[in-house]
């Protein structure tokens, strides 16, 4: 409770801007320019980056080398995506990766039941969307952070996997026709799906209610559920939204690559896919983040991965330089926030 | 005490209808009895005043009357209908808009976005798409008709001075015309002349006739300045029921520190009865 003798201090209307003031106005609208349009700054650097690669090496703008680019940035989009949803709610979901791995397993062994493809996909992503419920219940009833529940589910994920596949690497069953086109085989296939699902994301953080709540509960979690906003509903969905994104996109990449690795690609997808988001422009502090922005952060770890080994630059280094990234991508956000919340005469 | 129901029977008569009524209403957190039966009237238009000391259940009573709160038992009558309110949007539906004291906005939302929290006006049915246009309009000329300066309905409240933020959570309560305006602690970390907005704002909702309001304040000449009546509430309960030209700054400052010197002996009494008295 305030006393009202101590507030007298602070006068309401912002006092009248110092002579030297003009300066720091200025770098407070740059500075917010960036915070509203942070994407802006993420497609330049983008932008650099290709022109880059493209001088350095003659292969990096052929078809066949955008068709892999593509087919690595796609998933990571989508989860990345999907995170950007939680941190905006200041969440996280580090089992998304074995989710990602988990729905492709659940679908082969369905097949193997003899389950028609169709429903094995169908299943399986309602498993994904039971994972994903889990996390937001979990988290919110135990009153625990998400990122111990989702350390908890990562772990259980990634030990079901293993024990069930016997550790040991299997291919997926091949899928034909125009079903198997859509679903993964084609070039492309993943990669509109996950700009569709991009785009669907977008307007469901910007444009529609949920989205403002979403950002809302994530900004004052008091403020929203003082609205009358159902703050842990609108948590819970998130989670379950992330897990059937992660989970599709797992489907599609195990149905394009055919094999499947009990171990490997679970943890790497979703520290990208968190990466992406942070290089993107999303903090983890709640309150604010932008779906483009990680679409565009998953692009720049797609360039990034592939052109240090067009160029000769051995993985290794890659990973280096996406540490460095994200170091900087980080300076520059708080940097940013420093600036552009700065209020005259504080 | 006397039962207030022929009271206002009574004054029904004289000086229009109740619209709010309250009976009853208890709510305890865990071992702590917080509200032990509160009985509260609230006439057409009237501007009712809610003292008490801190603790003594203010902000519960009113997080209860807005749908926030469920209480554990007691009756809320609106209009002479019995209603229960599972959320703040029902108590929203019933007509009862509320101005919490710590004054909640989201930071990183904008100003029409803080204005329409929760009510957005939408299109697309249950996709929920949201009508910035139309909602930065709407929340345009609010502001305007409240005599609220913001550099932008587009500023990110973030960007707004402590005041501005104020001056926007009270039109955010405003901005649908309820039936039942609860404001706890408006002038709170207020400078003049924002303090004296909201005065002319109560006393201008309540002369329209159409909004009763529940006011909550520490500081005795605000309330004296706003309400037509003031209820204490000590302990849980009512204690006091006065119309304000019967009563005075005195008796209520009297009421409050009596009830404070009773504690402090209760306390010293306790005491005494454990602690080994140390002679002096």
């Amino acid at each position: 409770m305030v006393a009202e003798g101590s507030s007298q201090g602070s006068l309401p209307d912002a006092s009248p801007v110092a002579p030297s003031g003009a300066r720091q106005d200025r770098a407070r609208s740059v500075g917010r320019f960036f915070i509203v349009h942070r994407e802006v700054t993420i497609f330049a650097v983008l932008v650099v980056l290709i022109v880059f690669f493209a001088v350095k090496n003659g292969e990096f703008l052929t078809y066949d080398n955008i068709v892999t680019i593509g087919q690595y940035v796609a998933p990571v989009a989508v989860i990345g995506s999907g995170e950007v949803l939680l941190l905006t709610l200041g969440e996280i979901d580090l089992s998304a990766g074995q989710t990602f791995l988990m729905s492709a397993w659940i679908t082969l062994w369905l097949q193997q039941d003899g389950i028609p493809i169709g429903w094995a996909i169908t299943i399986s992503l309602l498993c994904c969307a039971a994972v994903g419920a889990f996390n937001g219940l979990f988290t919110i009833l135990f009153n625990v952070p998400s990122f111990v529940t989702t350390l908890g589910t990562y772990y259980a994920m990634l030990g079901i996997v293993l024990i069930v596949s016997n550790d040991e690497q299997v291919s997926m069953v091949g899928i034909t026709g125009r079903f198997g086109q859509i679903f993964g085989m084609s070039n492309w296939a993943e990669m509109f799906w996950a700009l569709g699902i991009v785009v669907v994301l977008h307007v469901l953080l910007k444009a529609a209610r949920f989205g403002w709540h979403v950002t809302a509960t994530g900004g004052n979690k008091l403020a929203a559920s003082e609205a009358g906003i159902p703050a842990s509903r609108v948590k819970i969905w998130c989670f379950v939204i992330v897990a059937l994104g992660a989970g599709f996109v797992g489907i599609l990449d195990s149905i394009r690559v055919e094999s499947l690795d009990p171990a490997s690609p679970g943890t790497s997808m979703m520290f990208s896919a968190v990466s992406a988001a942070v290089i993107g422009g999303t903090a983890l502090t709640g309150g604010r983040g932008t779906i483009i922005g990680a679409f565009l952060g998953a692009c720049v770890l797609g360039v990034l991965n592939d052109g240090f080994e067009l160029i000769g630059v051995s993985a290794n280094t890659f990973t280096l330089m996406l540490g460095l990234v994200i170091l900087a991508a980080m300076a520059l956000n708080s940097r940013l926030g420093v600036l552009g919340s700065s209020r005259s005469g504080r | 005490m006397t039962d207030p129901r022929p009271l206002a029977a009574a004054d029904d008569v004289e000086q229009g209808k109740v619209v709010l009524r309250t009976e009853g209403i208890t709510k305890r957190f865990g071992a702590v009895v917080v509200l032990r039966g509160v009985d509260i009237h609230l006439k057409q238009g009237e501007v009712l005043g809610l003292v008490g000391d801190n603790g003594a259940g203010k902000s519960t009573f009113v997080k209860i009357l807005c749908g926030f709160l469920r209480p554990d038992s007691g009756r809320i009558i609106l209009d002479g209908k019995d209603v229960e309110f599972h959320s703040v949007r029902e108590a929203r539906r019933h007509g009862i808009e509320a101005l919490y004291q710590d004054l909640a906005l989201v930071p990183q939302l904008t100003v029409y976005q803080n204005l329409f929290l929760n009510r957005e006006q939408t299109f697309g049915g249950r996709l929920g798409f949201v009508r910035r246009r139309k909602m930065r309009e709407l929340a345009r000329q609010h502001l305007h008709q409240m005599n609220v300066n913001v550099p932008s309905v587009e500023a990110e409240v973030e960007q707004l001075s402590g005041g501005q933020r104020q001056a926007i959570a009270v039109a955010r309560a405003t901005l649908e015309v309820g039936k039942v305006l609860l404001l706890d602690e408006p002038l709170a970390a207020m400078g003049a002349k924002e303090s004296a907005l909201i005065i002319d704002l109560v006393h201008e909702l309540s002369a329209s006739g159409d909004t009763s309001m529940i006011v909550i304040d520490h500081n005795y000449a605000h309330l004296f300045e706003l309400c037509d009546r003031v209820n204490v509430l000590q302990d849980g309960k009512v204690t006091l029921d006065k119309i304000v030209r019967d009563t005075s700054i005195e008796e209520l400052t009297e009421l409050m520190l009596s009830e404070y010197r009773l504690q402090v002996l209760t306390a010293r009494t306790q005491l005494k009865g454990r602690v080994p008295e140390v002679s002096t």
